[in-house]
């Protein structure tokens, strides 16, 4: 999901020479690259969390309640250093960014990609079935937009109570309707067609023609709303685990993090709520980055 | 026009149905009733009055009914923190996040518009790009972290503003505001600006890409041929064709600010609807949560309608009808 380039590799009508000068144009913008060579290095660090991070910020074992609220680069008994400080618990924030970025990434991945898969399928079949499947299709979505993504995601909450695996279940809910709406109408150009006609004449049944010749031809905009709305997800899994429907204390996201440095930062310690910020800001504007760029280069207008 | 407004009237309509639907759906059938409408601590004879109450022994339609019923009548049952009716809690914190929802448009207005078209008319310059900059950092800052930073910055190292609260009220139209008084004003400052950001980002972002679209009509180089002076220009020929989408977004995005204000309410302890529906998700506050889920519903469902009426009076070439 990451990575783009892999991701361009499934653009239609690709041969080998427009792979190439696809990734080649994305590069062109400085901006893109940055954001592109800052999201690896954040995949690598969530990846290696386990390997890389000074502590296991999870086990209440390792953590020395001794040791809590202390400020960035102070020393531990154990000759421990904590770059970015402690949190309450005696937790180094360090290690905190580097699991809860882990959790953000695991969130943002899963629920931005089954709400593709979901919004896609749905938009697909609203855009070939046309009738009463699409007239319904489309008025659930309608209906989803009218509302937004906040809203959808506390109701489904408040309704399945609290917790990492709703969020990812809320999050799906909430944003699947983009993907329907984007999806029908591309699909709705997209089937009028010659080579559609063409299937249709070859009489090859309904799902080859859905999946095999429809939806490959509609998925540069799906890769582009993906890209983008695993950003907004993170962002909301850490905004509703900062109001406290997320992950628990003991396995802090980084919105759990922020939440947990919020009454400590009146007094001045900032650190526990600052760089936990700072990781999901950076997470955040490298994806959003590299989905800006992706839009300029699967842009159907800029591909000759 | 009339045929459509009934049609789109009907329509809301629908929606609202629906919504209920999937409200008592939610709360009914996923959710397990018995333990979410009875107060944990309820005795056993309570327990059967208030089975009793809701008809939680009926069929599901008939518990379907009586849901309607109960909302027709604004009765949304007593939230069981306050033992207060529910709809009356929700809409005495009503004001407190309207007035919170109409400052952050307003700054968001204020900024976001003037910044875009700068940006859409000189889009070579380099204030311009840095604008264009600003606006991604804007998306991308989440609106919590960005609120405890402002508290970090502007109350605790410089000690300019207050944190928590809406300071002293003056009374207007039988409802408290903040907004009148000196102390009130700066309690509101900090977490406007805070729900004001994403938004203003969006609406430059908006208004930016309608310049950029407008510039090259035919009916701008006429105008510009005429000889008009380049204020009137974008005054009359692009700010006014550019409007439509803007209004939309302004529209929409008025909901979704009353919905975001549940993060700048918690941040800063702002006595809205927002941090009550979040302590109540935590309590559990069963009818809490329903009655601010159906006004919200309320308030999109007008709110829409209100946008589609806009539309029309905006550009007579959309006609409702053609819209379906």
């Amino acid at each position: 999901m990451a990575e783009p380039n892999a991701q361009e590799g499934s653009v239609p009508d690709t041969g080998p020479g427009r792979l190439a000068k696809g990734i080649s144009d994305f590069f062109r913008s400085p901006a893109a690259a940055v954001g592109f060579v800052t999201l690896i290095v954040i995949c690598c660090l969530a990846l290696f969390a386990p390997w890389i991070s000074p502590q296991n910020p999870y086990d209440l074992m390792q953590l020395d309640i001794m040791d809590g609220r202390m400020p960035p680069g102070s020393e531990s008994m154990t000759g421990l250093v904590y770059h970015l400080g402690t949190d309450s618990q005696g937790r180094d924030i360090l290690s905190g960014i580097l699991y809860g970025l882990r959790t953000s990434l695991i969130v943002g991945v899963l629920s931005a990609f089954a709400a593709a898969i979901i919004g896609t399928t749905a938009g697909l079949f609203a855009a070939y079935m046309g009738k009463r499947t699409e007239t319904v299709i489309m008025r659930l979505v309608d209906l989803q937009l009218s509302f937004p993504t906040i809203l959808m995601a506390l109701m489904m909450l408040a309704i399945l109570g609290k917790g990492v695996t709703n969020v990812v279940i809320a999050l799906i809910i909430a944003e699947w309707a983009t993907y329907a709406r984007t999806v029908r109408g591309t699909a709705l150009v997209e089937r009028e067609k010659e080579y559609i006609e063409a299937a249709r004449m070859l009489r090859l049944p309904g799902w080859r023609i859905l999946f095999k010749h429809l939806l490959p031809n509609c998925l540069a905009p799906v890769i582009v709303i993906a890209t983008m709305q695993v950003a907004r997800a993170i962002g909301l899994e850490a905004t509703l685990s900062f109001l406290g429907l997320g992950a628990s204390v003991t396995e802090p996201s980084l919105g759990m993090l922020i939440s947990t440095g919020y009454q400590y930062l009146l007094t001045g310690l900032y650190w526990i709520s600052f760089f936990p910020g700072i990781a999901l800001l950076v997470t955040i504007v490298a994806i959003n980055l590299v989905g800006d760029r992706l839009r300029d280069v699967l842009n159907p207008r800029n591909m000759s | 026009m009339v045929t459509s407004i009934i049609r789109r009237l009907i329509q809301a309509l629908f929606v609202i149905v629906a919504m209920t639907i999937i409200v008592f759906i939610g709360v009914s059938v996923i959710g397990n009733p018995v333990d979410i409408l009875i107060n944990p601590d309820a005795n056993q004879a309570e327990r059967a009055r208030v089975i009793a109450h809701y008809g939680l022994d009926q069929p599901l339609w008939k518990q379907y009914l009586l849901f309607l019923q109960g909302l027709l009548q604004g009765d949304f049952g007593n939230s069981f923190v306050y033992g207060r009716p529910a709809l009356g809690l929700i809409l005495e914190r009503l004001p407190a996040t309207l007035e919170l929802a109409i400052t952050a448009l307003a700054i968001a207005i204020v900024f976001g518009l003037p910044l875009g078209l700068y940006a859409g008319l000189y889009p070579n310059r380099v204030s311009s790009k840095l604008i264009m900059s600003g606006s991604i950092l804007g998306f991308s800052l989440p609106t919590f972290w960005v609120g405890l930073m402002l508290i970090m910055v502007f109350s605790v190292e410089l000690g300019w503003l207050p944190t928590n609260g809406r300071g002293t009220t003056a009374e207007l139209f039988g409802t408290q505001w903040s907004f009148l008084t000196g102390e009130g004003l700066r309690h509101l400052l900090l977490p406007a600006f805070n729900l004001a950001l994403f938004k203003t980002s969006l609406i430059m972002r908006l208004t930016r890409a309608g310049v950029q679209e407008v510039l090259p009509q035919d009916y701008v180089k006429f105008a510009r041929a005429k000889g008009l002076r380049e204020r009137r220009v974008i005054a009359v020929h692009v700010l006014k064709n550019l409007m439509i989408p803007v209004v939309t977004i302004i529209g929409l995005e008025f909901g979704s600010l009353i919905a975001f204000s549940v993060v700048t309410e918690s941040i800063f302890a702002w006595p809205g609807m927002g941090k009550l529906i979040i302590d109540s998700i935590n309590l559990l506050d069963r009818p809490v949560i329903v009655a601010y889920l159906m006004m919200m519903v309320l308030l999109f469902v007008v709110l829409n309608f209100i946008i589609d009426i806009c539309y029309t009076i905006l550009d007579p070439r959309i006609r409702l009808d053609a819209k379906a």
